[in-house]
């Protein structure tokens, strides 16, 4: 809480500048009007998701702007949870948000809300940010806060019924430092309070069965805070292309650690074709609270196995290109492009066991691993 | 709490700024390559959050994905 605090009193003295001083004379300025259309599909470790979503943002009078989304998640999950301890399922998230923004001088306030629905989930969020452009526009801060409130429900039990409320500060920066760099760095604490496990998920202990262990619900702690600091650089090649190097740590109250790295390359082929490398590397030490495999039941105050609380590391490779074009006859569209970009997955878990093969001590199966695939094809029109 | 001390009053000394002027050290004319789309934090916002709906929906870490968009103040 001392941390909240902090954060509170920074984003006071912050506003209080931003609210006594005088707006400069030149104006910042809003987000481009555009409208994207993106499938997605993701498949992976049993899971395939797929659904469109779709991204529109538009100016009025160059002072204010609007924005609206629709999102939508087809799950059809056979999991290794969901294998192990349950029956494969399919359902649907659909999301909804509504963003609008202000400017007034260099100053931009916004706010926007979203909704998110699953038949046994849902979740409201507001979120409120204040960024200025400073120092001859070489500096840009920005202040965030949004609070989310969801409700939690249980299929096929009509008394279940919980709750999540959810608290996240933010600061970002970004620096210009010369004519071809940027640097980045951005600051998140979000503070959760409610039921924070998933209903179904289950751990297993040693049991005196054929099995040699048997399942138990998940316990988890009622709060979590969890603190990230993020730092980045964009730099323009002696040639038409960008290099961007990002780094994130990240830390929590269940004693997950998390370290991510990540690199990107960009580079235009002449003056339509956009290809886009990136790598990233991610790795976090478990939760304190976590095991496989718990010596007997009940064995302590919090229990989980839900494999994201694992140690474990991930890497990603991802290709992108983009297509830049003119709408022939469409005369209010003044470009569009079409983009594919596909991404390739690993994900390794160094305490989380693969129960599918038999034949084994319980706590000496494998250790489990998936790859996954990820398509996102989008269109982008600006008008 | 010393480090705290110093943090609001550069904060302060920040926040304030628009109150002073400021010589950019890299002029508004010279900011032709940051102007540059490939420059861009988020070029595709709809397919970046996508892919850190992904990443949070599988790692246990989430946040400072970054959000203070432009600070090249160019177009």
């Amino acid at each position: 809480m001392q941390l909240t605090r902090t954060i509170r009193s920074i984003a006071i003295t912050l506003a209080a500048g931003w609210l006594f001083c005088p707006a400069p004379s030149i104006a910042g300025v809003l987000p481009e009007d555009r409208a994207d259309l993106m499938y997605h599909y993701y498949d992976g470790g049993g899971v395939q998701i797929d659904g469109p979503s779709v991204l529109v943002r538009k100016k009025f009078k160059e002072k204010y702007a609007v924005n609206a989304s629709y999102y939508v998640d087809m799950v059809s999950s056979a999991s290794i949870d969901v294998i192990t301890t349950a029956s494969p399922y399919k359902e649907e998230r659909t999301q909804y948000g509504l963003g609008f923004e202000y400017l007034r001088g260099k100053v931009t306030y916004a706010a926007s809300f979203s909704n998110s629905k699953e038949n046994d989930y849902g979740a409201d969020t507001a979120s409120f940010s204040i960024s200025q452009d400073m120092f001859g526009d070489l500096t840009t801060v920005q202040l965030f806060f949004s609070r989310g409130k969801d409700d939690v429900t249980r299929r096929g039990d009509d008394v279940f019924s919980e709750k999540v409320d959810r608290h996240i500060y933010g600061i970002d920066v970004s620096q210009i430092v010369s004519k071809k760099l940027i640097l980045g760095a951005s600051w998140e604490t979000i503070a959760e309070e409610g039921f924070l496990n998933n209903p179904y998920r289950q751990v297993r202990y040693v049991d005196a069965v054929p099995l040699g262990y048997s399942y138990e619900p998940e316990r988890y702690p009622h709060t979590r805070t969890g603190n990230a600091l993020a730092l980045r650089a964009r730099y323009y090649l002696p040639y038409r292309a960008a290099l961007q190097g990002d780094y994130r740590w990240y830390n929590d109250t269940w004693g997950i650690d998390a370290n991510t790295l990540e690199i990107a390359y960009t580079q235009p082929i002449g003056d339509r074709l956009m290809f886009d490398v990136h790598f990233r590397y991610y790795m976090q030490g478990g939760a304190d609270f976590y095991s496989d495999l718990y010596p007997r039941a009940n064995s302590q105050n919090f229990l989980a196995r839900d494999k994201e609380l694992a140690t474990m590391d991930s890497q990603t490779l991802g290709f992108g290109l983009g297509y830049e074009f003119k709408v022939p006859r469409v005369e209010f569209i003044q470009k569009a492009s079409v983009n594919l970009k596909y991404d390739f997955m690993r994900f390794n878990y160094d305490d989380f066991r693969d129960l599918r093969p038999t034949g084994y001590a319980p706590g000496t199966e494998p250790l489990y691993s998936f790859d996954a695939n990820v398509i996102r094809l989008f269109f982008s029109g600006w008008f | 709490m010393i480090p705290s001390r110093a943090l609001f009053a550069a904060l302060a000394l920040l926040a304030f700024s628009g109150c002073s002027h400021v010589e950019p050290w890299v002029k508004p004319y010279e900011r032709e390559k940051l102007a540059d789309p490939i420059m861009a934090w988020d070029r595709d916002p709809v397919a970046s959050s996508y892919i850190l709906h992904v990443y949070e929906s599988r790692e246990g870490a989430r946040g400072a994905a970054g959000g203070a968009g432009g600070g090249c103040g160019c177009n």
